[in-house]
């Protein structure tokens, strides 16, 4: 026994804490091993990331090829041949776009994150300003991409990879917002003659997958035009890609107008404001902030599925991909190819989900209950 | 009240524009409107359609359904020869996409739920791998992973070396071959005891359920399930086991007999059921965290193990979120099966709104045929799942 050392009543200094209830120790007895259940799941995850990791990253990183003219460049290594997408990247980004007007798709896709940030960060500088030239985006944007008026002109047809994708995709945000709102209004209608209308619509886009759209789009849609008026390949897949997902969108919104307290309306109507002015600063505001995260989830539903555009030959990022893999040089690449643009397509949407989670917390303004 | 308020009179406004500021009078005039934009929109297509359709010269009707089809479908459940109709290609169509759907559901549901309620578990590592596989499928697009899956396929090997698992599962970069159960003539009897004893557990699990609600017994919990496994196990070892397995056999240059399964539906099949999983996964994970932390704390309080409190009070709640969602997956899922026609599944786009369009040209007909279909799978499941939904509903006083 070492000598023991005598406090005065409340002077002895705090111990440190066991061991077993604070630190990394406790932690992961908390977290890995707080029952045999626990344990089990965590010895059966750890074996199941020491058999996967390795090879992966050896697939992905160290065996793996990233430069080369053609599929000879990798028959030696036994990972990941990168190097057709890295001689084959303008393909899967501009399509068959020449490559000597690739500028003007730089020029737009600049053009686009301008537009876009008065929208995501309502506080930034210059809003005012931003939002006349997110007005006038569309437009310019077009000019870019397609051409005339001195500019060169690119025919629709060779644009394609992810410029088509982003347009295909932003586009059909842009459209398919305004229109689900009014048809959530008209289903909510008390007109039962607009009800009935829209709500036919919605079940029946609702009932059918994209591709039937897309077919009817690239099969019948001239059918039911005049004779000797045509639509080019990509305004109908504009048309059927936009159609399509307003629906989803009006249900999404017809949610948000569900939550709103009637006496919401009331109020509005008591006030003597009319139907559009109720909707416009009263109703709408309230009933889309709610829907945020589901509006977010529609885009990036609508922005996966311009990947089947494709049916009706128009060359997106994916059906670019598939060209790839089918080329000569590279033939049985397939893997790295859809590996490379699956991992573009996840970066937007991902950040779409992402943004959408920061807005909704930013936006719930202390409602949300601490959990 | 009474009396105190005399009643204002106001003049109501004249004049065809005071009537038009009137809501009522807008309303139906609004209506009219509508209507008749819309039957305009219907004269003009159909007009137009007309007008084109004896341009280009293509007949219309419903008589190319009793035409020979002229082309070969890589599977089919039910015979198909290419001198059959394309009405019999509708029916192989149909079927084809019923069966992915009917495949994938199920599979998918599991999957979604096993992987909810682990991205649930106190775990850290679990909840992290759970995670990175919802966040990872979940955004990328549905058609791709398909492709992918399509793609890994083929590294498989080929014909000649497949992989074995015994003598009854052969997998190959083609295929994959499982045993098909031959029935005789005794599987009537055992498909006739095993409804019913179904019939019977349900009638005996509901008179159970009733005394121990009068009563407060519990009754004897392994009679049910036991009706249901032995009754048919008693049928079938009367019959003396009336089926047989065929064994696929390897021949030269492919496999015979056994059920084979052609590379393009695991490939479908795979990318639906991770991709919807991953989806239930999320649905599955909000509806049980969409129970308030209150419940769990007054189940615990009361005395109820952690795994009473998730099977008596928290996934009771949890699953009337759940339902409803889940239930638009499955429909999703069973609309995304049309993505077989971009790696040549012969569903009924690929079959029909493909290539019975592409040789009879008759594309209203073909894709409205096609959209009936999908509209009434879709209202068919989601009549179900509302009857489900109804019967799991909380019922207020």
């Amino acid at each position: 026994m070492s000598e023991t050392q005598n406090y005065a009543p409340g002077q002895h200094p705090d111990l440190a804490p066991p061991v077993m209830a604070v630190g990394p120790v406790a932690w992961v007895r908390r977290n890995l091993f707080s029952n045999w259940i626990n344990t089990a799941l965590t010895i059966l995850s750890a074996a199941l990331l020491f058999w996967m990791i390795p090879p992966l990253l050896s697939w992905f990183v160290l065996d793996a090829v990233f430069t080369g003219e053609n599929r000879q460049a990798c028959a030696e290594a036994s990972g990941a041949c990168w190097a057709v997408v890295t001689s084959r990247w303008e393909q899967l980004f501009y399509g068959l776009y020449p490559s000597t007007e690739t500028w003007r798709i730089n020029i737009a896709f600049v053009g686009l994150l301008l537009a876009v940030t008065p929208w995501l960060a309502p506080q930034i500088a210059f809003r005012r300003q931003l939002v006349w030239f997110s007005l006038a985006y569309p437009f310019l944007a077009f000019w870019l991409l397609a051409g005339g008026v001195g500019l060169p002109t690119v025919h629709t047809g060779q644009w394609g990879g992810f410029t088509l994708t982003l347009v295909v995709g932003v586009t059909g945000i842009v459209a398919s917002l305004p229109i689900g709102i009014l048809l959530a209004l008209g289903r909510r209608s008390s007109l039962p003659v607009i009800s009935m209308l829209c709500t036919g619509f919605i079940e029946i886009v609702r009932g059918v997958p994209l591709i039937m759209f897309l077919f009817m789009a690239s099969n019948m849609l001239n059918l039911f035009l005049p004779q000797g008026v045509q639509f080019d390949l990509l305004m109908r897949a504009l048309i059927a890609v936009t159609l399509f997902s307003s629906a989803y969108m009006a249900e999404v919104v017809r949610g948000g107008l569900q939550a709103i307290p009637k006496g919401q309306f009331e109020a509005a109507q008591a006030m003597g404001l009319t139907y559009w002015q109720s909707m416009r600063f009263i109703i709408l505001p309230q009933a889309l902030r709610t829907v945020i995260p589901g509006i977010v989830n529609s885009f990036i539903a609508l922005f996966k599925d311009t990947s089947l555009v494709a049916i009706i030959g128009l060359f997106d990022l994916l059906n670019m991909a598939k060209a790839i893999v089918t080329d000569a040089d590279w033939q049985g690449l397939s893997i790295e190819v859809y590996v490379f643009a699956g991992i573009v397509y996840w970066i937007v949407c991902f950040s779409m989900s992402r943004y959408s989670l920061w807005l909704e917390s930013s936006l719930s303004g202390g409602h949300k209950e601490a959990n | 009240m009474s009396g105190a308020s005399k009643p204002i009179a106001v003049e109501a406004p004249k004049g065809l524009a005071a009537r038009l500021r009137d809501p009522r009078v807008r309303g139906v005039l609004f209506q009219i409107l509508a209507a008749a934009a819309f039957a305009a929109l219907i004269w003009f297509v159909a007009n137009n359609a007309v007008a084109n359709l004896q341009a280009l010269g293509v007949s219309t009707g419903f008589d190319f359904l009793n035409q020979p089809a002229g082309f070969d479908i890589s599977f089919s459940l039910i015979p198909f020869e290419p001198t059959d109709t394309h009405l019999r290609v509708f029916w192989v169509g149909m079927l084809n996409t019923i069966f992915v759907a009917a495949l994938g559901i199920p599979a998918a549901l599991i999957l979604g739920l096993t992987m909810g309620i682990l991205r649930l578990s106190p775990n850290w590592l679990v909840t992290r791998l759970v995670g990175t596989y919802v966040e990872m499928v979940r955004n990328v697009p549905l058609l791709l992973q398909i492709f992918f899956w399509q793609a890994v396929i083929w590294t498989l090997p080929p014909v000649r070396n497949s992989i074995a698992f015994g003598d009854a599962i052969f997998l190959n970069k083609r295929a994959l071959y499982l045993p098909k159960p031959l029935f005789e003539s005794g599987m009537w009897f055992v498909i006739v005891a095993a409804a019913a004893a179904l019939v019977l557990a349900i009638i005996l699990s509901k008179r159970q359920r009733a005394q121990r609600d009068a009563t407060g017994a519990v009754p004897n919990r392994w009679v049910v399930p036991g009706i249901i496994i032995l009754i048919p196990a008693a049928a079938i070892l009367l019959t003396g086991v009336p089926w047989s397995w065929e064994l696929p056999e390897a021949g030269r240059f492919n496999f015979s007999g056994g059920i084979q399964i052609p590379d393009t539906l695991v490939a479908l099949w795979l990318g639906l059921v991770v991709y919807t999983g991953a989806f239930i996964a999320e649905i599955v994970r909000a509806g049980i965290q969409s129970v308030s932390k209150g419940q769990q704390e007054a189940a615990l309080a009361i005395g109820l193990t952690p795994r009473q409190t998730m099977n008596l009070i928290i996934l009771p709640q949890a699953v009337r979120v759940i339902i409803p969602p889940t239930t638009s997956q499955f429909l999703n899922l069973t609309k995304n099966s049309s993505l077989a026609v971009f790696i040549g599944y012969p569903d009924i786009v690929a079959v029909f709104a493909g290539t019975s369009l592409n040789q009879t040209g008759q594309a209203i007909e073909i894709i409205g045929l096609s959209m009936a279909f999908y509209l009434v799978v879709s209202l068919t499941i989601s009549f179900f799942m509302n009857w489900y939904n109804r019967a799991t509903a909380l019922v207020e006083r």
